[in-house]
């Protein structure tokens, strides 16, 4: 780092404290200045051109213009990829974010066994996306499949699942809840902030269980929720190993997640000008959903200090 | 997003023994206690069916993995009995054998964990550089300098997917494992984040009389601050291992050869090298074993500074 060496070389002339400390200070974080230019807002810039271009890694790059976006309005397989994401990120996210606010909610009882619930809740979590994918997709196997077998026992004869257009993505919805734990702990952390007092006196006032939790708990961990939701729906965008491995996005495009669709272009036909204009769509999307749920944060998400950062 | 930093004393750590044993029953302030006495069942009620809901999650949590676990260990010939035998008989531990040697697993376990260093000393190291500059020296364009680290957090890496692999086929570097390390030796956003925010929590004082004292930026990083945020370093290694140990799509992209493969690659493959009229079921399981345990034997050894990882940084793991 050039930087650095200025610095330490024999100079004769003395910098002025505040200088120096600048030159330092650009020496420490000249690593992220190249990595943001390199590896983000170069990338996003390249994504955008690339984006006005037809470009299969062989040939020559051709101009396009809107090419790419109109073929994509008109791509029945884009619009399902971001229905099925859609699909995802409205009702699996919500889903797991309450049953994880939930079960936290119960493990922070003072009762038996809380910390071998919590350790076993959490393990789920910790197996890597391709185990998971492994062995889920033979739990939902039609016939041996644990889920199937379950249903079997109370006498419902169950659906095909991953083999089914109708059933392949409530599959995976289903799936989701397996890995609650991460959410899960974030509301322990935030549980164990709310004032056992609160829930003390809601409770003399005659509040009964179920009050207390809409009350006093959803409230007084909202800033979790709200964290939890963005960083889930943005997480819904991302959603790519699980439907790889166990759908392959089908059947009949039932689980065509957005990512998969992106990946398949770019890396399956090798079409980087679309794969490109597919990217920059799903950043406006994610730029859109972080800003609306800000917006939407302000009128129900309480913050004690009353400050919103 | 709100800045966890401050309020993250937070949750007790999963060790089972000290909370259980002292919480017999539901503690209650003494005022409400008379009340409750008056009918006893209201004791013990709440109690039960609190143990209820999470034994019946506690079986949804369990049966997928213990079913892969048995199945690891079961004859071929016992792979679809109906119902399911949950305690294999015979127990075939040389299935393990046979799934470690169907595929060069060995090498495949070094490609990971090659990859997994490499990316983890890159990001916490390059990190803490950047980390520090933005929380102890004063440069002009700090602030934007770090909004774009904020930024760049909740950005998904598959939107820059396509240049960056464009850049990186330019170089030469596919069928490589640069592709899957280098980019992290330039800073993570979320990591320069968390240290920035631990830093800001050591008190400038520290630094100041070490100044005094003759240290440089370097040291004071190093003997001043460091030793005040291990239990965060310890939180960011675990966290940085477990995303290199479950990176399937980075891999999928640029690895080609199947002699470099990851282990997640290797799993993901492991149909094809084998005779395709076999059920694998029983080997593929075994094979999914062993990729997980690393993941779990880390996560037991170190647990609390998971678990408290997961709360201060809002990471789900």
């Amino acid at each position: 780092m050039a930087v650095q060496g200025a610095l330490t070389g024999p100079r004769p002339q003395r910098m002025s404290l505040a200088r120096r400390e600048a030159w330092e200070g650009y020496g420490f974080v000249a690593l992220w200045l190249v990595g943001f230019v390199v590896f983000y807002a170069g990338p996003m810039v390249a994504s955008l051109l690339l984006s006005f271009t037809s470009w299969n890694l062989i040939g020559r790059i051709e101009w396009a213009g809107l090419d790419n976006y109109r073929q994509l309005v008109h791509d029945p397989i884009f619009w399902q990829s971001l229905k099925v994401t859609g699909i995802y990120a409205s009702i699996a996210v919500p889903l797991d974010l309450f049953a994880a606010l939930i079960l936290a909610t119960l493990l922070n009882q003072k009762i038996r066994a809380v910390g071998w619930y919590r350790t076993l809740y959490y393990i789920p979590t910790i197996l890597p996306g391709v185990v998971t994918a492994m062995v889920w997709r033979w739990v939902f196997n039609p016939q041996i499949g644990l889920i199937n077998q379950a249903l079997a026992l109370v006498g419902i004869n169950g659906p095909l699942w991953l083999a089914s257009p109708q059933w392949a993505l409530p599959a995976i919805i289903v799936m989701s809840l397996w890995t609650i734990g991460g959410s899960m702990v974030i509301f322990l952390g935030g549980l164990q902030g709310v004032p056992v007092q609160l829930h003390e006196a809601a409770e003399i006032d005659g509040a009964g269980s179920w009050t207390r939790f809409w009350r006093i708990t959803v409230p007084l961990v909202s800033p979790t929720i709200f964290f939890n939701l963005i960083t889930g729906m943005i997480g819904a965008f991302q959603v790519f190993t699980l439907p790889y491995i166990m759908t392959q996005g089908g059947p009949q495009y039932a689980t065509e997640f957005y990512v998969l669709y992106l990946y398949d272009n770019a890396f399956t036909f090798h079409k980087m000008g679309y794969a490109s204009a597919m990217a920059w769509i799903m950043f406006l999307i994610v730029v859109v959903l972080t800003l609306a749920q800000f917006r939407l944060s302000k009128r129900w998400v309480y913050y004690a200090g009353g400050d919103t950062l | 997003m709100t800045v966890r930093g401050k309020d993250r004393q937070a949750v007790t750590p999963l060790a089972p023994g000290d909370q259980t044993l002292a919480a017999t029953a539901v503690p209650l302030p003494s005022g409400l206690r008379r009340a409750w006495q008056t009918g006893k069942w209201r004791r013990w009620v709440p109690v039960v069916a609190t143990h209820a809901v999470l034994l019946v999650g506690a079986v949804f949590i369990l049966a997928p993995a213990l079913w892969m676990l048995s199945t690891s260990l079961k004859d071929v010939s016992h792979l679809f009995d109906y119902p399911p035998q949950w305690i294999p008989d015979p127990v075939r531990w040389d299935n393990y054998v046979k799934a470690l040697t169907a595929l060069p697993f060995g090498r495949y376990f070094l490609n990971t964990a090659f990859v997994t260093i490499m990316s983890t000393v890159g990001s916490i190291g390059s990190s803490l550089l950047i980390a520090y500059g933005f929380a102890r020296l004063r440069f002009p364009g700090r602030e934007f300098l770090f909004y774009t680290v904020l930024a760049t957090m909740m950005l998904p890496g598959q939107v820059t997917m396509v240049p960056t692999f464009i850049l990186f086929r330019s170089l030469h570097w596919v069928d490589t494992y640069l592709p899957l390390f280098v980019p992290l030796y330039f800073g993570r956003p979320f990591f320069i984040f968390l240290l920035r925010q631990f830093f800001l929590t050591v008190p400038k004082d520290l630094d100041e009389a070490a100044r005094i004292d003759g240290c440089n930026s370097f040291q004071i990083l190093s003997r001043i601050l460091l030793p005040q945020i291990k239990p965060a370093l310890a939180a960011l290694a675990i966290f940085s291992f477990m995303w290199s140990w479950d990176d399937f799509m980075n891999p999928l992209i640029y690895i080609n050869s199947s002699d470099k493969w990851t282990l997640a690659l290797a799993l993901n493959g492991f149909q094809s090298p084998l005779d395709p009229g076999m059920p694998v079921l029983h080997l593929v399981m075994a094979a999914s074993v062993v990729v997980a345990l690393p993941a779990i034997i880390i996560f037991f050894l170190a647990q609390r500074f998971f678990i408290e990882g997961v709360v201060i940084s809002g990471i789900k793991g």
